[in-house]
């Protein structure tokens, strides 16, 4: 196994794995400092922070011999018997000089920055700095510029790192930014009547080490050092990218993308990204109500769910649409729950919002056509009580031939999942029960309205385009009078205790074949649920 | 001391030198017609080998082993960069060889292309230099139209073009990575090494970046021979056995306070002195020298006394500079303030920093407001130690850097203070006798234009 000595640390690496000095001494524990290098992105070793000593020890005699000069550890590939050192005067020096020259031409205005709190500048120099200023003192405060209709540039903050410049060539393929002027006038900028617009354009925030660029939708909403980081999955599309949801005392003020090498790798797209606003929008139902001659009026929950499983259990025909926004765990429990009253309870899959073409990126990220998380998770749930996927369609059909009598429709759609025309055809029954977050045709027709929850309140797991699930952890908790569907399901069916997604998963992994792999602990990168198929195939 | 007999620059003042006709006329191309008839392009490589030429473009770098670099058996397209873009402040003997023996040059070209058989050479001419170009010009349209370049040269298997591309006025294209990079129509930003260019170069293709002058040293040996270019300069020290010696004649470039400046060619190993007052008349004025940069801004200064020096690859170093460089040696005389020569030096660095990284972007813009601050009167001692500490830290002799471009842009800094850092005291003391000994940070001088 080759070996890698890294400050004396040995680190074991894989055969044929290509490793640069950064990476090996993140596996010793050892976080070498560096502004430009991203392991996304090509490498330019332009900044200079990351420089080590670095040699080679003998195999036989156990020899050491180092290079005379300090080379950048994002450009030497850490192969066998690489030795990296990493804390030597000599680059601690090297170190605290570029931190130094970084600094020189800084507007230092920390105070009035967003990044302040998760800037490299503010860490780096903490860690490896000079202990006091030699350059000349010039006070200013940055200019700015904006970039386009997401991004905003502080002109003078940026350490042309070059990382955002790379990201538009490399990643969007849309090569919108650039380095105007040279030596220590370079700027960043966008050609004159060709502005930073393409799909990812945020992501090149988070690429920023310093509060150069500014993200237009988060810029002095909050500081960070407030903010709490949950894991989540993005629920704009199938493509469900891992992100963080950023958010103090139940208010979401930010999305991240989180790393995954299987789905979204370091990067999430705008529509996903700035797709929160809904949650704490102020036209989202919040009450619970109960159609009366005399209009709606409201009910406490108790009552309420009191209720409707009185006449969901009078009405014993039923049928559920389950939402490709609910979690696997809820669409199971709310199937489960209906199959529970009615044993031939019809099980369908509600409508999938799809919007224009997939959408193809330089470097293979793709935004997808179908603009919910769980279409995949939702389907086989559907064909596991259904023997075949049922759609909203078929439902409709029931109610039409007069088959079925009670109704539940889930929610999570930002937008009315049916039009005025399609929710007439739920007239008639004798119980329908929408659960959502917004009004709509379908949600005016309800016998009982129940306020729904929105992504970041769900606990559970969803499974993307190509069958990976992930679990997503809450984030907030939903606004007085909203009840997360997750936790109504798992009380109507009598559970006791607070739900846990994991034990729902447990059950679903047991239960139902296509989910077997979950039965395993989920990774915060998700499980390929395919692995199942292949346990199935060898005998 | 004998006058040498001039061969690199022996057209040179002749009537119609540029074209091929008066070329010829004097056994021009025949050491071309004799490579390509009687040896292998491994041959070449080996011929230039064995004479121990070294690069003339300020690196010093033998060209034999460069060529030897490139991959073999790789399917090509290899390409041979001539760098025309002599930004050395300075250096003007490409200048001079383009203008007044275009031919010279494209004869070594052809010869270079043969042995590490590209099929393409760019000339990459700095903009600055219109007559060259169209020079160069025409004497390549000369060459395709008498078959001596274009496809099967001479009826040979071996087809070259030569295309002549003009820079835009940046000192950094004519390091050999940011010239790929502006030739291909980027910002001429240098690439990391490794890979070298003789790996991947132009369109991440195998390339050979060579000087002006180093093409026509290559028509010369291939026209005399080994031993001749070794009987002139400097034998390799028999101490050392990784040193290749300092063979074959150089073009001087003299300029500054001399009587006579210009180019001069004589064999390496001249002494600064010696081309100062056997070749430039002396110093001007009746006065005496101060300092002389050595060979081009970036290798320092030598002092008065260190004028005896040797100007071959190994001289300079010796005494504190850089090295070689380009030869071109400029005179200051005593007249001249060591501070405006610092601040001069520092402003030019600043100007040319690509910007890419951090030690020289941010590096070179310090010291020229150091410098500003020092000859606006407000000049602190401390700020000696801190030009120091940039020069040492800066370049990619300690690895800080990508490029050498702050190597060149710390060694003035490093031999103006360290060999006359009493005139730099007495400077500041005198202009700020009030803040001369503080220490703390100052308040910068207040920006009044930014161009």
């Amino acid at each position: 196994m080759p070996t890698v000595i890294v400050d004396g640390i040995e680190v074991a690496i894989e055969k044929g794995e290509r490793l640069n000095g950064i990476q090996a001494a993140e596996r010793a524990g050892i976080d070498i400092p560096r502004y430009c290098w991203h392991p996304g992105l090509s490498v330019v070793a332009s900044c200079r922070m990351c420089l080590v000593e670095t040699g080679t020890r003998n195999p036989d005699t156990g020899q050491i011999a180092m290079v005379p000069k300090l080379v950048p550890a994002c450009q030497t590939p850490a192969t066998d018997n690489t030795v990296f050192v990493t804390t030597s005067e000599k680059v601690l020096q090297s170190r605290a000089m570029v931190e130094e020259d970084l600094l020189i031409d800084h507007p230092i205005d920390c105070p009035i920055c967003d990044k302040a709190g998760e800037c490299y500048l503010q860490d780096y120099h903490f860690e490896h700095g000079q202990k006091q200023r030699r350059a000349d003192i010039r006070p200013f405060t940055s200019r700015r510029r904006e970039m386009g209709s997401t991004v905003t540039l502080f002109v003078d903050r940026c350490v042309m790192c070059s990382r955002c410049v790379r990201f538009t060539r490399e990643i969007s393929g849309s090569a919108e930014l650039m380095v105007i002027n040279r030596g220590s006038d370079e700027e960043i900028d966008v050609f004159p009547g060709f502005p930073l617009e393409n799909k990812l354009s945020g992501n090149v925030v988070d690429l920023c080490p310093v509060g150069a660029l500014g993200d237009r939708d988060f810029l002095y909403k909050q500081r960070v050092w407030f903010m709490k980081q949950h894991d989540g999955v993005c629920t704009g599309c199938s493509t469900g990218c891992s992100i963080l949801v950023e958010e103090n005392q139940d208010t979401v003020y930010r999305l991240k993308p989180r790393e995954n090498p299987h789905v979204n790798q370091w990067w999430m797209c705008d529509e996903g990204r700035y797709g929160y606003h809904h949650v704490h929008s102020g036209v989202r139902e919040l009450e619970v109500r109960r159609r009366a001659d005399s209009g709606y009026q409201n009910v406490e929950w108790a009552e309420a769910l009191t209720e409707i499983d009185q006449k969901l259990r009078k009405a014993a025909r039923l049928g559920v649409l389950l939402s490709p926004h609910l979690t696997v765990e809820e669409a199971y429990l709310l199937a489960k729950y209906a199959r529970s009253i009615d044993t031939q309870a019809l099980v369908a899959l509600g409508p999938v919002p799809v919007v224009g073409e997939d959408e193809r990126f330089h470097n293979g990220f793709t935004i997808r056509a179908e603009k919910c998380p769980n279409r995949r998770g939702v389907e086989e749930i559907v064909a596991h009580f259904m023997g075949r996927v049922a759609t909203h369609e078929d439902l409709l059909a029931e109610i039409a031939a007069g088959g079925l009598r009670g109704v539940w429709v889930s929610g999570g759609y930002k937008a009315p999942s049916l039009d005025a025309d399609t929710a007439a055809r739920f007239d008639g029954l004798e119980i329908l029960v929408v659960q959502d977050m917004f009004s709509s045709p379908l949600w005016e027709m309800a016998t009982y309205q129940l306020p729904g929850a929105a992504f970041a309140e769900r606990e559970g797991s969803y499974v993307n385009h190509a069958d990976r699930l992930q679990t997503a952890q809450w984030a907030i908790r939903p606004p007085a009078g909203v009840r997360v569907e997750a936790g109504i399901y798992w009380r109507l069916l009598g559970g006791a205790g607070l739900y846990k997604a994991r034990r729902v998963l447990d059950e679903v992994a047991d239960t139902i074949r296509y989910f077997s792999v979950a039965s395993r602990p989920v990774s915060p990168i998700g499980v390929d649920l395919k692995a199942n198929l292949l346990a199935a195939a060898t005998p | 001391m004998t006058p040498f007999e001039p061969i690199l620059l022996a057209n040179v003042g002749k009537p119609g030198s540029h074209t091929l006709a008066a070329y010829e006329a004097t056994g021009g191309y025949a050491g071309m017609r004799k490579v390509l008839a009687e040896m292998t392009p491994a041959q070449v490589i080996e011929l230039v080998k064995a004479s121990n030429l070294r690069g003339r473009g300020g690196a010093g770098f033998p060209t034999g082993l460069k060529w030897f670099f490139l991959p073999k058996d790789h399917p090509g397209p290899i390409y041979m960069c001539i760098n025309a873009d002599e930004s050395e402040p300075g250096t003007f003997n490409n200048r001079i060889l383009m203008e007044d023996d275009p031919h010279q040059v494209l004869e070594g070209i052809i010869i270079s292309c043969y042995a590490t058989r590209a099929q393409t050479a760019y000339i990459y001419l700095r903009y600055e230099y219109p007559l060259s170009y169209d020079r160069l010009q025409a004497a390549i349209d000369e060459l395709y139209a008498g078959n001596l370049l274009g496809k099967n040269i001479l009826g040979k298997e071996f087809s070259l073009d030569i295309y002549l591309h003009r820079g835009a006025a940046a000192y950094i294209c004519g390091e050999e990575t940011g010239l790929i990079e502006s030739l291909e129509g980027k910002r001429a930003w240098p690439r990391i090494k490794p890979p070298f260019p003789a790996v991947e170069g132009v369109f991440r293709k195998p390339t050979v970046v060579n000087n002006i002058e180093t093409a026509c040293c290559v028509t010369q040996i291939a026209a005399r021979g080994v031993d001749w270019f070794k009987s002139m300069g400097v034998p390799a020290d028999p101490k050392n056995p990784r040193d290749p010696g300092s063979y074959g004649p150089k073009l001087y470039c003299l300029s500054g306070h001399v009587n006579r400046p210009g180019c001069y060619e004589a064999p390496l190993g001249l002494t600064c002195r010696q081309l100062i007052d056997d070749f430039g008349g002396g110093v001007w004025k009746g006065r005496k020298a101060k300092a002389a940069i050595p060979g081009g801004i970036s290798m320092g200064l030598l002092s008065e006394s260190e004028l005896d020096t040797p100007l071959d690859f190994a001289g300079p170093g010796k005494v504190g500079c850089l090295g070689l460089g380009t030869a071109a040696v400029v005179v200051l005389d005593e007249t001249v303030s060591m501070v405006d020569f610092l601040h001069n030096s520092c402003r030019f660095f600043a100007h040319e920093s690509c910007g890419q990284c951090t030690p020289c972007r941010e590096g070179t813009a310090w010291s020229l407001t150091m410098l500003n601050r020092i000859r606006a009167g407000k000049g602190r001692l401390k700020d000696l130690d801190l030009l120091l500490e940039i020069g040492d830290t800066m370049g990619i002799i300690p690895g800080t850097t990508i490029c050498g471009l702050s190597d060149g842009a710390a060694w003035p800094m490093k031999n103006a203070i360290r060999k006359f850092r009493g005139e730099f005291e007495e400077y500041i003391r005198r202009t700020n006798p009030t803040g001369y000994m503080e220490t703390a940070a100052v308040e910068a001088l207040p920006v009044l234009a930014h161009h």
